[in-house]
């Protein structure tokens, strides 16, 4: 089981740590987090902020992964669950549950929409070389919002083209990638 | 000088457009044969300042097309041409044709427009024309000292260069022109050779350091047009003594060719001009266009839409005192809180209530700064109808009331095509051709009148023509075949009028075998619906007909009643709602493999089930715990099944698209005072959701007995 006690001094200390990285050196560094036992991580620079979870107002009709849209200092923000998202069986949301609030390219205009994930790790420097491409895997798996394998503290990351993965279209069926992927 | 130019050119852009606009406006009023001197002024001012900002900014086409059309106004300004109706249809193009150019700059994607290329060739004939017209030999020289303004009258080229004296005047440095500047851009032009003359420059110990005793001769071998060289001058022409001369080793050369050219090449010019002029009344589609291309380019996805408005200093003033008093206020609170006790809660409510006023009054202001008098888009229609009155032979008066009557910005920007639309089609099938207006008695000169008025927190938009008025028969007959309705419809005179707004009613096809409107008239209302508004059109055969379109004032708040189903609030649009029933047994009538009906007086209304088309739970364990609310949309009454009615309140419109994206029934979100985002509900994206058939079940026939 993942250590999910992440209280609001660490969120503190993460929001502070993107900032400083932002702020000095905008190379290959991905904040990352944990869904159910693997870690991905996701470019640093789209990411806005970290927020606790906070009850959604359900959109009608919406695919089961979108769990509603949040007031986020006036503007409305749609939140995606990952752990949903990927096929993986869901667990309740608690006071430790994250929502990661990034910015993805939609065509020529930004989105702001937030994800989420069962708890964030760290930010983590990836060189270049130490980048491996995502594997070839069967064709009826989608793995082009995978932008390559990284690993950090002997653990494989899967790192996240978030653009691509929060424009992939809603009938995509992503479940089973993540069990691709570690297998 | 490091300053970077392109940080203006918005503003240049923006002014430009609105210069244009002052333009056309006055060439409109432009009364051919007669010279109004302050009316021709204007124009020329207006040509003047896009001419003099494009120079600077680097626009040289649009530089040197408006050079042309100054010149031929200043010759008329001058007195030495008379306007003619022609040359008033010439500018009218040529601002069309400033417009585009502006607009490709505006877009950053500068591209030649054949239009303005042949419109130039136009005006340089009509100008050499004028050159030749004078009885005696003209060279340049003296028809250029014909006019004592800036601009000179010859725009040849020199074909060798130009030899200019420049002594510009004492304190021009303190202006901000720089002479060293324009030497450089000078020199950009061709080789460059300058003499100064310090003669006037005094003893040292009597200099102003600040002003400029020097004189300059320069001698430019380049071979570029008169303009180029005014251009570099442009801005300091009245400030200085300046004479611009073709290198004299050239004007033996020039002098033969100004000599050639009234018998052979004028001629050629005239009939060209009479070609390019000729085939403007009988193509319908090339006068139309300008008025369409402005709208869509502003759609056009790859431009940024950098928008921006003007605001009077007093509503900006009055937003200033109101953030005062709200930071008064702040203070003031903060203060009560930082030591509350129970005693002090009269003060803490006072100010709470104070807070509450300065909100709203905060809100108002911030409102009117977005409202713009409606007169910005009423503007374009005298040249739209003066352009298509002259296409389609008709005699059309356009008059214009309510012009001052405000609106939000956004609003006014989506209304302009569904009027352009509705004016067209007043225009088009409206009036009629004068000799059959003769013959019903009417005046030969129709009549279009646009009105708008503000009532009851809305905008009504009125169109109103005399003409010949909606042909009924012939819209039933055309609903018929096209199985809109049945024929044994008992339709009233509204319902039938109304039918030429439904989908499908008319395409393009039809235009010509129905005299009735209808060509894209759906689209319109849809547009018009998207707003939150509505049309409406009345008629009376053969006396004409009004279309009325109501739009809320702003598009950024809505007052909306809140409603409840199972653990979910949305919200209804207040002025969708018609009425509220909670208990409707007996007025009920299911429909096997349909959806349920409620029989309202003499209707049937189809009812839907907010909790089975959002898929979500309802608390309301049978039909008849629930509440129907009677709402409108899309010209056709539904029931909702609710839970329970809520509050009402103003609710500011958030848009779900904006990170989101569409979610059909859904027009948008807002946030509620505890901070939750809350839907507004689209009424006639409901009634798509639901499936429900239009006028399925909309006639009862009269002779039933109203189940009460």
């Amino acid at each position: 089981m993942v250590d999910n006690k992440i209280d609001d001094s660490s969120i503190a200390r993460i929001n502070e740590e993107i900032e400083d990285v932002v702020a000095h050196d905008p190379s290959e560094q991905y904040l990352t987090f944990y869904i159910e036992d693997e870690i991905y991580g996701v470019d640093i620079l789209s990411v806005q902020e970290i927020r606790g979870w906070e009850p959604a107002t359900e959109i009608p009709n919406a695919p089961e992964y979108i769990k509603g849209v949040i007031n986020l200092r006036g503007t409305v923000v749609p939140i995606t669950d990952l752990r949903c998202r990927f096929g993986i069986k869901q667990f309740e949301y608690s006071g430790v549950t994250v929502v990661i609030i990034v910015k993805v390219q939609s065509g020529k205009s930004e989105k702001t929409v937030g994800i989420v994930v069962d708890a964030v790790s760290d930010v983590s420097n990836f060189n270049r070389s130490d980048i491996h491409p995502a594997p070839e895997l069967s064709e009826n798996i989608n793995t082009a919002f995978v932008k390559g394998l990284g690993s950090a503290e002997n653990k494989m990351v899967i790192l996240l083209d978030i653009n691509k993965l929060m424009n992939a279209s809603d009938e995509a069926d992503l479940s089973r990638v993540s069990q691709a992927i570690s297998a | 000088m490091g300053i970077d130019l392109s940080q203006f050119h918005q503003v240049f852009f923006e002014e430009s457009y609105e210069g244009l606009d002052v333009m056309e406006s006055a060439l409109l009023n432009l009364q051919p044969d007669t010279v109004d001197s302050e009316t021709i002024n204007e124009i020329f001012r207006a040509a003047h300042s896009i001419k003099g900002g494009s120079g600077t900014f680097g626009f040289t086409d649009v530089a040197e097309f408006t050079h042309v059309i100054e010149t031929l106004l200043d010759e008329i300004r001058g007195g030495t041409r008379n306007i003619t109706s022609e040359i008033v249809d010439l500018f009218l193009q040529a601002v069309d044709c400033i417009r585009k150019l502006i607009q490709q700059h505006d877009a950053g994607e500068p591209r030649e427009i054949p239009e303005a290329v042949e419109l130039k060739k136009i005006f340089e004939a009509i100008l050499s024309g004028n050159v030749s017209g004078d009885e005696s030999v003209s060279s340049p020289e003296q028809a250029s000292s014909v006019s004592e303004s800036d601009v000179q009258g010859e725009d040849g080229s020199s074909g060798h260069g130009w030899k200019i004296y420049f002594k510009p005047e004492l304190d021009i440095l303190r202006t901000g022109n720089d002479p060293l500047r324009m030497f450089r851009e000078l020199e950009s032009l061709g080789s460059l050779r300058i003499t100064a003359d310090v003669s006037q420059v005094p003893l040292i110990g009597s200099i102003d350091p600040e002003a400029c005793y020097m004189a300059w001769e320069l001698e430019l071998d380049a071979d570029v047009s008169k303009s180029a060289v005014d251009e570099v001058f442009e801005w300091v022409v009245d400030e200085s003594e300046l004479r611009i001369e073709p290198l004299s080793s050239d004007d033996a050369a020039l002098e033969t060719r100004s000599e050639t050219t009234p018998d052979t090449e004028i001629e050629d010019k005239e009939s060209e001009i009479k070609m390019e002029l000729e085939p403007t009344p009988s193509t319908p589609a090339s006068v139309s266009k300008p008025t369409e291309t402005v709208p869509n380019s502003k759609k056009d996805p790859s431009k940024v839409e950098v928008s921006s408005i003007r605001v009077g200093i007093d509503k900006v003033d009055d937003l200033i005192n109101m953030v005062g008093e709200l930071v008064i206020t702040q203070s003031m609170l903060g203060e009560l809180g930082l030591d509350f006790t129970m005693e002090n809660l009269p003060r803490l409510l006072e100010g709470i209530e104070q807070l509450s006023q300065n909100t709203r009054e905060l809100q108002e202001s911030v409102m009117r700064i977005r409202m713009l008098p409606i007169s910005f888009t009423f503007s374009r229609f005298p040249r739209l109808v003066h352009d298509l009155s002259r296409t389609m032979n008709k005699k059309i008066e356009l008059k214009l009331t309510g012009e001052q009557t405000e609106l939000d910005k956004t609003v006014m920007e989506k209304i302009g095509d569904p009027l352009v639309h509705l004016v067209r089609n007043s225009l088009d099938h409206g009036i009629e051709m004068p000799e059959d207006r003769v013959q019903a008695g009417k005046p030969e000169t129709g009549t279009i009148t646009l009105n708008a008025f503000h009532q009851s927190g809305n905008i009504v938009i009125q169109i109103i023509d005399d003409g010949a008025g909606l042909n009924k028969a012939k819209i039933l007959e055309k609903a018929i075949e096209k199985g809109l309705v049945s024929e044994n419809d008992n339709l009233s005179d509204d319902q039938v009028h109304d039918l030429i707004f439904k989908p499908g009613f008319s395409t393009a096809d039809q235009v010509s075998d129905i005299s009735g409107r209808g060509v894209g008239m759906d689209v319109v209302r849809r547009n018009i619906n998207e707003l939150n508004g509505s049309v409406e059109v009345e008629s009376t055969e053969g006396q004409g007909s009004v279309f009325t379109i109501r739009l809320p004032l702003t598009l950024a708040i809505l007052d909306g009643q809140l409603i409840r189903v199972g653990e979910y609030v949305y919200i209804l649009p207040l002025i969708s709602i018609v009425e509220s029933i909670q208990s409707f047994q007996g007025m009920l009538h299911r429909v096997v493999g349909g959806c349920d009906l409620l029989r309202l007086r003499n209707e049937y209304v189809p009812i839907i089930k907010l909790s089975s088309i959002f898929n979500i739970k309802s608390t309301a364990q049978d039909m008849d715990d629930g509440l129907l609310v009677v709402v409108e949309g899309d010209n056709m009454k539904v029931a909702i099944l609710i839970d329970d009615l809520e509050a009402q309140q103003q609710v500011v419109i958030k848009s779900l698209e904006e990170n989101y994206k569409r979610v059909d029934g859904v027009s948008g979100a807002t946030i509620l005072g505890n901070g939750t985002v809350s839907l507004i509900l689209d009424i006639p994206g409901l009634i798509k959701l639901a499936g429900v058939q239009r006028y399925e079940y909309k006639v009862v026939n009269s002779g039933d007995d109203c189940a009460a």
